[in-house]
């Protein structure tokens, strides 16, 4: 039996004066699925996210998130919702912990010490819990930024290039880490990520974009095939260069 | 919208209060221009009062309205500062993902301003009454109405200069501080309303503090409480407030229209 769609979005719009950002999107994101957003720079994938999450206002097209209409309705889906993301800072003076005990509260998380202390262990930031956050190496800041989105046990996280800034061994940890969370609580995961074997690894459905439209949708082994490429690496390649797919290129 | 939530409030307030927590230096700061002030006009009043018939009437004139002044600029800085910090933290965009509603920034601001402004101005109260033996809670019940309307005009000043800095960017983060010294000639801080030039009068008295200021002259010269002076500057408070409580609230729904809640910062 198929699950229930948790993101519906339907000729999504969104446009600076004349420049089309998002042009006309309309896609679905089962339950505990692991989505993909992929596309090159300027793409439309991080203004997708910004809508999904109600921080930017659609020009048109429909957005509807655990059955909840965005933006209207946002306030009802947030707590429900998490979200990483390189664009984003935490306040740079405080320390670790003050930073997570804050959004703890923001989003009512409960028993908030034992919280950061599964959150501090799992994503190994224990050691730095009380240092200022301005202070952390990147990849440390990377792993802050996940355990904030990881707080409040999200029904739905979005992430923005979660292992960008990482060195592979602790990407590989942090992969590790969401599809641990994924498998456990059921979450759907929606990523817009350029590291196209972390896509293989952890998604199960991918979504195209180029000039802020879908070029094409499926699976990572589906497209790979389609494409006739040996790897998710060269799909990204061919669409970001507006090859179509069965196209032969010397 | 959904209903407003005290934990969330006391969640972001306690992220201000860490942020002070963590520096003393931010500690000694509120304090130390209300006090720097208070000390250079507590030297003016001594000298003046020998040479003022008025000032010898009324001693603290001048103290009084420098004190009462500051929880004006105090009020209005400790909202606009303390909002600026989620631009220059590049914080905002993560708090209008969280649970958190605008409506419960702009009263966590407040809060803030609030807390803010009792111990900056409260350690020059404090500091007067060994220093020149004034002591400002002379003025009675009063006070509280003075001090809750400047409050008041503080914040929504405050949430103007943050709307417009949100509109365009850090760079009309000078506004904060120019704003209300642009308005300090109009309040009749030191000088009575009339003293302005006719044309100039109107404009004054559509500013709460023109009353507030009058009112404290009225307690000091006439020791009369003047509740018409009070309840105007009240009812010019509500329009304010509800001026910059809406004028914020525009400036982040432009700011989604924009995308620039995802940008926000240096």
């Amino acid at each position: 039996m198929t699950e229930p769609a948790v993101i519906q979005v339907e000729d999504l719009r969104k446009h600076y004066g004349p420049v089309q950002a998002v042009d006309g999107i309309s896609f679905s994101v089962a339950r505990s699925a692991t989505c993909a957003l992929l596309g090159g720079n300027g793409a439309g994938k991080t203004t997708t996210i910004a809508m999904l999450l109600g921080l930017l206002l659609p020009t048109g097209g429909q957005i509807r998130i655990l059955g909840e209409e965005v933006p209207r309705h946002r306030h009802r889906v947030l707590p429900r919702l998490n979200f990483s993301s390189p664009y984003l800072d935490l306040p740079q003076r405080l320390t670790v912990a003050e930073n997570l005990t804050v959004y703890a509260r923001l989003y009512g998380v409960r028993r908030i010490r034992e919280r950061l202390a599964v959150l501090g262990r799992d994503l190994d930031i224990d050691a730095f819990f009380k240092r200022p956050y301005g202070s952390l190496s990147a990849g440390q800041k990377t792993r802050v930024a996940l355990a904030k989105a990881l707080l409040n046990e999200p029904e739905i996280l979005l992430l923005d290039e979660p292992t960008a800034s990482l060195d592979p061994d602790t990407a590989d940890r942090m992969r590790g880490i969401l599809i641990d969370y994924q498998r456990r609580s059921g979450a759907t995961l929606l990523l817009a990520s350029h590291n196209m074997s972390e896509v293989e690894r952890l998604c199960d459905q991918v979504i195209m974009l180029r000039a802020g439209r879908i070029v094409a949708t499926g699976a990572p082994r589906e497209l790979i095939h389609r494409y006739g490429r040996k790897d998710m690496e060269e799909v990204f390649l061919d669409i970001a260069r507006g090859i179509q797919s069965g196209e032969v290129v010397e | 919208m959904n209903a407003i939530s005290p934990q969330r409030i006391g969640a972001l307030a306690l992220r201000y209060l860490y942020l002070l927590r963590g520096s003393w230096i931010r500690i000694v700061e509120l304090a130390y221009w209300p006090t720097v002030q208070m000390i250079l006009w507590g030297f003016i009043t001594q000298y003046l009062a020998g040479h003022s018939d008025v000032l010898h009437q009324a001693t603290g004139l001048l103290l009084s309205g420098v004190l009462l002044w500051d929880i004006l600029f105090r009020s209005q800085l400790g909202l606009s500062v303390v909002f600026f910090e989620e631009l220059h933290s590049r914080n905002l965009g993560q708090l209008f993902i969280s649970p958190l509603q605008p409506l419960e920034l702009i009263l966590a601001l407040m809060l803030v301003s609030l807390a803010r402004t009792l111990i900056g101005v409260g350690i020059a109260v404090l500091l007067a009454i060994p220093f020149y033996g004034f002591n400002l809670f002379a003025l009675g019940p009063p006070l509280i109405g003075f001090f809750l309307n400047l409050l008041l005009m503080g914040w929504a000043i405050g949430l103007l200069v943050s709307a417009l800095v949100l509109r365009y960017g850090m760079g009309a983060e000078s506004i904060a501080w120019a704003a209300i010294f642009a308005l300090a000639p109009l309040c009749g801080i030191y000088y009575p309303v009339a003293t302005l030039p006719g044309w100039l009068q109107p404009l004054s008295w559509a500013l709460p503090a023109s009353h507030v200021f009058e009112g404290m002259r009225a307690v000091l010269l006439d020791h009369a409480f003047r509740l018409d002076y009070l309840l105007y500057a009240l009812l010019l408070n509500a329009g304010y407030l509800g001026l910059g409580i809406g004028v914020f609230l525009a400036a982040i729904h432009q700011a989604r229209q924009r995308g620039s809640l995802l940008q926000s910062g240096e």
